[in-house]
Parts: structure tokens; C-alpha cells; sequence
């Protein structure tokens, strides 16, 4: 999620979420470099590298294996570790509802990271919010943590990473999100349908579809229940 | 081999072909028969010879279906007229990690309707991984009169209101248990549903939901239900909503709580400790949900009889947790979190000298920092615990030594389930693959039937596999092995596996083939994220017409890779109802 993990091709910043799914200056499938996310850490008796997956986004040299990537890494990966998706939600949720003080003082204890192995314990549970996230034409769906991330930034940056390749690496840009998606759409696509224009919604607790980006990152949290990445032709009467 | 003998009920019928070598009329035969209970054993009578395999299928009133696509619903209707309950599993297990798209299939309907039309008196269904419609559920509730259990685990796309449905016209339910699965939680009034003369329950699971259902209705229901056995609510329901119902029903033997936090007021901690006391059936304790330390010990009466808690939704540290485990002596099943560190599972071993069963789940999967538990903790669980036969266990850190020790404490493990959080780390002590690690749980472990593998792994994990893994029959891998050879050992060996799923590993082609002869003596193989290609798989598909070859396309642009490919064998052909995303070969 963090610049270190984008590919170190050049390039423009295309934070569109057109598929181009063979980007990255078009390296084929099975160079290890462009391949998945950390991933690729295979042990280093491995002749190659894993084929890729869609589900583990492309990024830089599959071989690092520092702590903080693979921390990172590990929650862009579908499925793993392998605990079932009602058990993640309800773990979320459940954090959610632990508005005491006795919740907030467990989170400060560890804030400070700790080897102590001492019946102080370390049982910090953090608020976790995981949505789903469908995009146009991929079947699968995805989860994301919207807790883990600050604002509408990083979410339009986070689900590049889990739909297609970034070509480059993050620059801060201050432009509304629905700007950044329109933004890379404007960009010659190189899907194979042809079409890349998406736009970001998302339904609301009272089932509503809208688009995401008008209302306060807080309220969003608040109110979304499901994200889409939906093709602009298809996202009428939200207001585009 | 399915003669369509029928009978006459009353008279005896002598089987033209054969030459009766045992005295006994049918009747008797399927007397006898209808006493075996184990899939196997009928299995094994079913092939002795006509006569018994014709008095097996009308004796038999339990069907379990593995694999839904395996067979299909006539199949299984010519062959056993009298079936009362049915157990059907779908999608392939890793679709519980959102690895298999929402419309895969394992439709639960076109089941439904011919069981509607050929077991009109069936009393039993239990799915796990189906896809339920609401209209399903409708279907179910208005055209099976005797309709008693319903058990519906990991399934999807149903909402409450098809529970609704149940609730309404399921005169004679004993049994509803949701247990999770994705349900479109829409309000909590299908409780209400419930008629007010209903009595029947026994088995109310709905810790899976999440809106408030009503607890008036829910607490007549429970008085009312005086059989009701296992009650598992959700968390919606009060510390002393849970007091009123306890008092309502003190026969309870499984018991999922539901919050375990609020405020009681004065004098309700002791009510709910007599409470507890007065609930002398007790032996499942599950919820528990934000337990604090401040109400466990109203827990402390109820936990003499504990023979399976389930603490793995309760956030609790190593001293609670120790002081209730002093209480339950007789425990067989635990399940935590690992927020009880290594700390708790020495308390483990220290006051569970019984325990079987052990499953440690990670509070926070993604968070590097957290301690959790480590390599010191299972060791020390495995000297007081020497009955461990089953553990699941989500760490951080483990070595090849520490997995050596605890097999050698413990060598009766059938399923043992390790999950090192980090993919492809190695030993932390000795930068080592975790070869050595699982190759001593494979050797020692001779009745080893289930297997998780995870960390560091060459090769040379998998040839211990295939060549010690006598009993072994699943086998999960992941971010493993180092060429084609690791899958072929473990296919050429490991004579009793059935389900081999494999994921992010560097096995090809020229592994998916050496398993060619093996597949028909399996239930299924997975494979994704491979270096399998669509070429492979369509031999494999050309050479074995008896495998079903699915293989899933998630990556539009690559056409020679087989990104996800689920292999199985089926009687009833390749399936009908596949979505545009699986392509059948």
C-alpha cells in the first residue's frame, strides 16, 4: 500500500482504475518482477516464482521479505490467513462495539510495542471494517478494511492495488477521488474490451447507491455497507 | 447396479439371480442393516454381494452427499428410496476465503425439488457451503410436513426472511441452527415468526445474526420449548436478558451467550452465578462476546461439567482466562484467541489434563506487532495435554524443534493444523525450512488424517508426506514447495487422501498429471494460483472423462494460465449450472 511497494517502472501516476491488467510497460505473464505482491516470496531453493493472481496486486520484486511489506502485503493477499470472512467481520464488529474505557485503555497499552511476556497482556483488538468490494467484469469480489485507511486517498489507492497494476509509484495528489478515477479513465486504455471508464459507489445502510467521495471520510465510514467500481456508463442518476 | 427391486411391504421376495446363501429373509437383512449407522461400514455392506446392497439402500435413511456436483439428486433418489435426512456440502473449502466468485454454484434448489417429489416425508438437512435462496427455504418449509432439522453452515444467499419462512410453517422443527454463514441480516422479527403453540425446539442457533430479534418472543419461545436442548443467541442480548432465559431454562446442555458485558445491576452477578449453578446439564459453553473479567466468574458454577468452551470470540488475557480454567477440569474441546498468549496456554496445560481438541485463532490476523502466541506456548500445552489429537493453531513464529517436542508428547494427532501467519517463513531460531517440522508430525503421528502445512517448505516436506502419511486424507498447502516434485510425492504416496487443495505454490503441469490414476479415488483437488496451464488441465480433462476439470478465470488477459482449477469426480458428468466464469474442459 505504501510507495515502497509500487513498481519501479516510470511513468505516469494513473490512479484510474481502467483494467490494465497487462501493464506495468506490458511485461508478460510469469516475469517474476511485476508479478504479484510479496508473494512471490518463495523460498530460495524455488526455481521461479509463483504464477500470478489477480487477487495478489502487482507490485515491485516479489523477493523482499522485510517485516513492514510483508505486514502490508499480508492484507492485500485474498484469503490468507485462512480464517473465514464471518469470523474477520465478526471480529470487527465486535471491536466496534467495545466503547469502554477499559477497550480504549487496552489499545493505549499497546500502542507501545512490548516483548514483555507479562499477564499485562497485549490484547489489542483493532477496529477493523471490512466491506466488500465488486468492480465490473472481475467475478470475484474483494474485502477491504476501511479502518485501515485515513481517507478517500488511500482507498482509491488501496483498491488500485487489489484491481490492476499501478504504473507508477503514488505521488500525494490532492484531487477529489472521483477526479483521480476519471482522471486514469481519460488515459488510453489498454483493456481488452476497450472500455475503462469506472467510477467508485458504494450502498448505504438505507440500501442506496452513491458516489463515493461527497460526504466527510467519517460519514462514509459511517454509512457505507458495500463498495462498487462501476463502468460510467453503467453508474447513471448518481450524479456524474 | 442399481436394480430397481421393488417390494412388496409384508411378503418376501426371492431374488431370481442369485443363489440365496444366507437364510435370511430381506426383511431381516435390512433389520439388521438399518443398525449401522457409519457411512463406511454401509459402504463396505453395500458391495458384498446384491442382496445386501439392495437391503443397505432401503435401509438406509441417512444420505451424505461430499460433494454436491459429485452426484446428482435422481441419482441419489433411484438408489435410496427411504431417506430421512440429508447432509450436502458445495463450494470447494476455500471459498470460505473468498477465493471462489458468489455465483459458482451449489444451488441447494434443484435438490430440493426432487427431494419434494421422491422424500416428501424428509426430516432432516444439514448444508454446509450451499447456496439457499429465500425461495428455497420457502420451498423446504411448505413442502416437507415432518420437516425437523435445519443446519445451515457457511452457506450464502439467503436473508431472514427465508428463516422467516421456517419459523412460520415448520410445525414440528426440533432444530434451526445458522451457523455462519452469509445472510442478508434484514430485521429480527422471523423469531416471531414462531407460532405461539410451537414447542417443539430443541436445537435454536442464531449467534450468526445480528439484528435484535424480539426477547419477549424469544423468551416465551424458550419457556415454552421445554425440550429445548442447545440455545445459541446472538449478541445483541443482554447480560441479563441471558439471566432471564437461563432461569427459563435450566435443562440447557449447549449454551452460546450473547454479549458478556454490560452493566448488571447489584445482586444480578449472584443471580447470575445461581443461574449457571442451576444449569446442571451444561457441558458447551460458546459467545461469550466482549466478555470482561468483571462477569466471568458468574461462569465458575456452570464449568464443572465443561467438556467444550469456546472463548474464540472473547478477547480475554492470561489471568482471566487462567482463573476461569481452574474451574474446568474436564475439558476436551477449547478454542481461544491468542489474546490469552503464551501465558494462557501453559494455564492450558496446567488444568486441562483431558483436553483433545485445541484451536487458537488470531485476534488480529494483520498486525506484525502483536505477540500472540508462539512455539513456547503449544509446547507447553503439549506436556499437560496428552490427548491432543486436534489443533489449530495461528502463530507468528514456530521452529522445527519446538514441532518435534510436541508430537513427541502428543503422537496421537489426527489433525493437526498449523498456520505460521507469514507466508514462506522459515525456522526463527535456525533460518531452517520447516521441513524437519512436519516431517516429525508425519512420522510420529501415524494416525495423522488431516493436515495443514505451512512456513518455509522445500520438497522435502512433501516426500515425508508421501512417504509416512499413511492415514492422511486432507492435505492443505500454501506458499509451499520448491518444483513439481513436492506435489508428485505427496500424489504417489499418501494412499488414503481425498481432498488435496493447494494454493500459491510453484506446481505445474507435470505435477497436476502424475496424479492422473490417483483423482478417481479422490474427492476433489484444488488448485490455484499454480503454474498449472489450460493445456494441462485439458488433458488431464481428455485423459480422466470421469473428472470433472473446472477451471476459473479470474485473469482476463492470460489465456494459457489456469488461474484457480477444482478437479472431481463425478458420476453425474460435467455440471449444467456452471457460471460464465468456470469453464468446464
Amino acid at each position: 500500500m505504501s510507495a515502497e511497494d509500487s513498481s519501479d517502472d516510470g511513468g505516469e501516476l494513473d490512479l484510474g482504475l481502467a483494467l490494465t491488467l497487462g501493464g506495468g510497460g506490458g511485461k508478460e505473464a510469469g516475469t517474476s518482477s511485476v508479478r504479484s505482491r510479496i508473494f512471490t516470496a518463495f523460498p530460495s531453493a524455488s526455481s521461479s516464482s509463483s504464477s500470478s493472481t489477480l487477487s495478489t496486486a502487482n507490485a515491485s520484486a516479489g523477493t523482499k521479505r522485510s517485516a513492514h511489506s510483508v505486514a502490508a502485503a499480508a492484507s492485500q493477499v485474498v484469503g490468507w490467513p485462512p480464517i473465514r470472512a464471518y469470523r474477520m467481520n465478526s471480529m470487527a464488529n465486535q471491536a466496534k462495539t467495545l466503547e469502554t474505557e477499559e477497550f480504549n485503555a487496552i489499545i493505549k497499552k499497546n500502542r507501545s510495542k512490548t516483548n514483555n511476556n507479562d499477564t499485562n497482556g497485549s490484547a489489542k483488538v483493532r477496529a477493523t471494517l471490512f466491506v466488500k468490494v465488486n468492480m465490473d467484469g472481475v467475478p470475484i469480489g474483494r474485502k477491504v478494511d476501511l479502518h485501515a485507511l485515513s481517507s478517500y486517498e488511500t482507498l482509491a489507492q488501496t483498491l488500485q492495488d487489489m484491481f490492476q497494476q499501478p504504473t507508477a509509484p503514488v505521488t500525494a495528489t490532492r484531487s477529489s477521488i472521483q477526479d483521480d478515477f476519471m482522471e486514469g479513465a481519460r488515459r488510453p486504455s489498454t483493456v481488452l474490451d476497450g472500455s475503462s471508464e469506472f467510477v467508485l459507489t458504494y450502498e448505504d445502510k438505507d440500501g442506496d447507491w452513491m458516489l463515493v467521495g461527497d460526504v466527510p471520510w467519517g460519514i462514509f465510514l459511517s454509512s457505507v455497507k458495500r463498495l462498487k467500481v462501476m463502468r460510467t456508463s453503467e453508474a447513471t442518476g448518481l450524479g456524474i | 447396479m442399481d436394480s430397481d427391486s421393488r417390494r412388496t411391504k409384508g411378503t418376501v421376495v426371492h431374488s431370481a439371480e442369485s443363489t440365496r446363501s444366507s437364510p435370511f429373509p430381506d426383511e431381516v437383512l435390512e433389520r439388521v442393516l438399518s443398525i449401522l449407522e457409519s457411512r463406511k461400514d454401509r459402504s463396505s455392506v453395500s458391495l458384498v454381494c446384491r442382496d445386501w446392497y439392495n437391503a443397505e439402500r432401503w435401509s438406509r435413511t441417512h444420505v451424505f452427499i461430499g460433494n454436491c456436483y459429485a452426484v446428482s439428486p435422481g441419482m441419489v433418489a433411484r438408489r435410496f428410496p427411504r431417506i430421512r435426512s440429508v447432509t450436502l456440502k458445495g463450494k470447494p473449502r476455500f471459498s470460505d476465503f473468498s477465493l471462489v466468485p458468489d455465483d459458482w454454484g451449489a444451488d441447494i434448489h434443484c435438490w430440493l425439488v426432487v427431494f419434494a417429489l421422491k422424500y416428501p416425508f424428509l426430516e432432516e438437512l444439514r448444508l454446509k457451503r450451499m447456496s439457499v435462496s429465500d425461495e428455497s427455504l420457502e420451498f423446504l418449509s411448505l413442502n416437507f410436513l415432518n420437516f425437523k432439522a435445519l443446519s445451515l453452515v457457511s452457506c450464502d444467499g439467503f436473508s431472514t426472511n427465508g428463516l422467516a419462512a421456517i419459523a412460520t410453517h415448520c410445525k414440528n422443527l426440533t432444530e434451526l441452527d445458522i451457523h455462519e454463514n452469509d445472510v442478508d441480516d434484514k430485521s429480527g422479527s422471523w423469531l416471531s415468526c414462531f407460532p405461539e403453540n410451537f414447542t417443539t425446539l430443541e436445537v435454536l442457533n442464531f449467534a450468526n445474526l445480528s439484528n435484535d430479534v424480539n426477547f419477549d418472543a424469544l423468551q416465551r419461545l424458550v419457556s415454552r420449548c421445554k425440550s429445548l436442548k442447545v440455545l445459541k443467541i446472538n449478541k445483541g442480548i443482554s447480560l441479563e436478558q441471558l439471566l432471564e432465559l437461563l432461569v427459563c431454562a435450566p435443562q440447557l446442555m449447549e449454551l452460546g451467550t450473547g454479549s458478556f458485558s454490560q452493566e448488571l445491576m447489584a445482586g444480578q452477578n449472584g443471580e447470575l452465578g445461581s443461574a449457571f449453578n442451576n444449569c446442571k446439564s451444561l457441558h458447551t459453553l460458546s459467545g461469550l462476546w466482549d466478555a470482561t473479567a468483571a462477569y466471568l466468574p458468574a461462569l465458575f458454577p456452570a464449568c464443572a461439567n465443561l467438556t467444550f468452551l469456546n472463548l474464540s470470540y472473547a478477547t480475554l488475557q492470561s489471568g482471566e482466562f487462567s482463573k476461569l480454567l481452574a474451574h474446568c477440569p474436564l475439558l476436551r474441546r477449547l478454542w481461544v484467541m491468542d489474546t490469552v498468549e503464551d501465558k494462557g496456554l501453559e494455564s492450558i496445560g496446567a488444568n486441562c489434563p483431558l483436553l483433545e481438541e485445541l484451536r487458537v485463532f488470531p485476534a488480529d490476523p494483520f498486525d506484525e506487532d502483536i505477540h500472540g502466541v508462539t512455539e513456547a506456548g503449544f509446547v507447553a500445552v503439549s506436556y499437560g495435554c496428552r490427548r491432543l489429537h486436534y489443533v489449530l493453531f495461528f502463530c507468528r513464529q514456530m521452529t522445527n524443534a519446538a514441532v518435534a517436542t510436541i508430537v513427541q508428547n502428543c503422537p496421537d494427532f489426527t489433525h493437526f493444523r498449523l498456520c505460521i501467519m507469514n507466508p514462506g517463513q522459515p525456522d526463527y531460531l535456525t533460518n531452517e525450512p520447516m521441513d524437519e517440522a512436519f516431517g516429525s508430525v508425519v512420522k510420529t503421528c501415524t494416525k495423522l488424517q488431516r493436515l495443514s502445512v505451512s512456513g518455509l517448505l522445500s520438497d522435502l516436506t512433501f516426500e515425508y508426506i508421501g512417504k509416512y502419511a499413511k492415514n492422511l486424507e486432507t492435505l492443505s498447502v500454501a506458499f509451499a514447495g520448491s518444483s513439481d516434485w513436492g506435489m508428485q510425492c505427496v500424489l504417489g504416496g499418501c494412499p488414503k487422501l481425498r481432498k488435496l487443495e493447494i494454493r500459491d505454490c510453484p506446481f505445474g503441469n507435470a505435477a497436476l498429471l502424475s496424479g492422473l490414476e490417483k483423482y478417481e479415488s479422490m474427492r476433489s483437488l484444488w488448485m490455484s494460483s499454480c503454474k498449472v496451464t489450460m493445456n494441462g488441465c485439458r488433458h488431464l480433462a481428455r485423459k480422466m472423462p470421469r473428472l470433472n476439470v473446472e477451471v476459473m478465470k479470474d485473469d482476463l488477459r492470460d489465456d494459457s494460465h489456469a488461474y484457480k482449477v477444482y478437479v472431481y469426480r463425478s458420476l453425474a458428468g460435467p455440471r449444467t449450472d456452471a457460471p460464465p466464469s468456470v469453464l468446464t474442459l
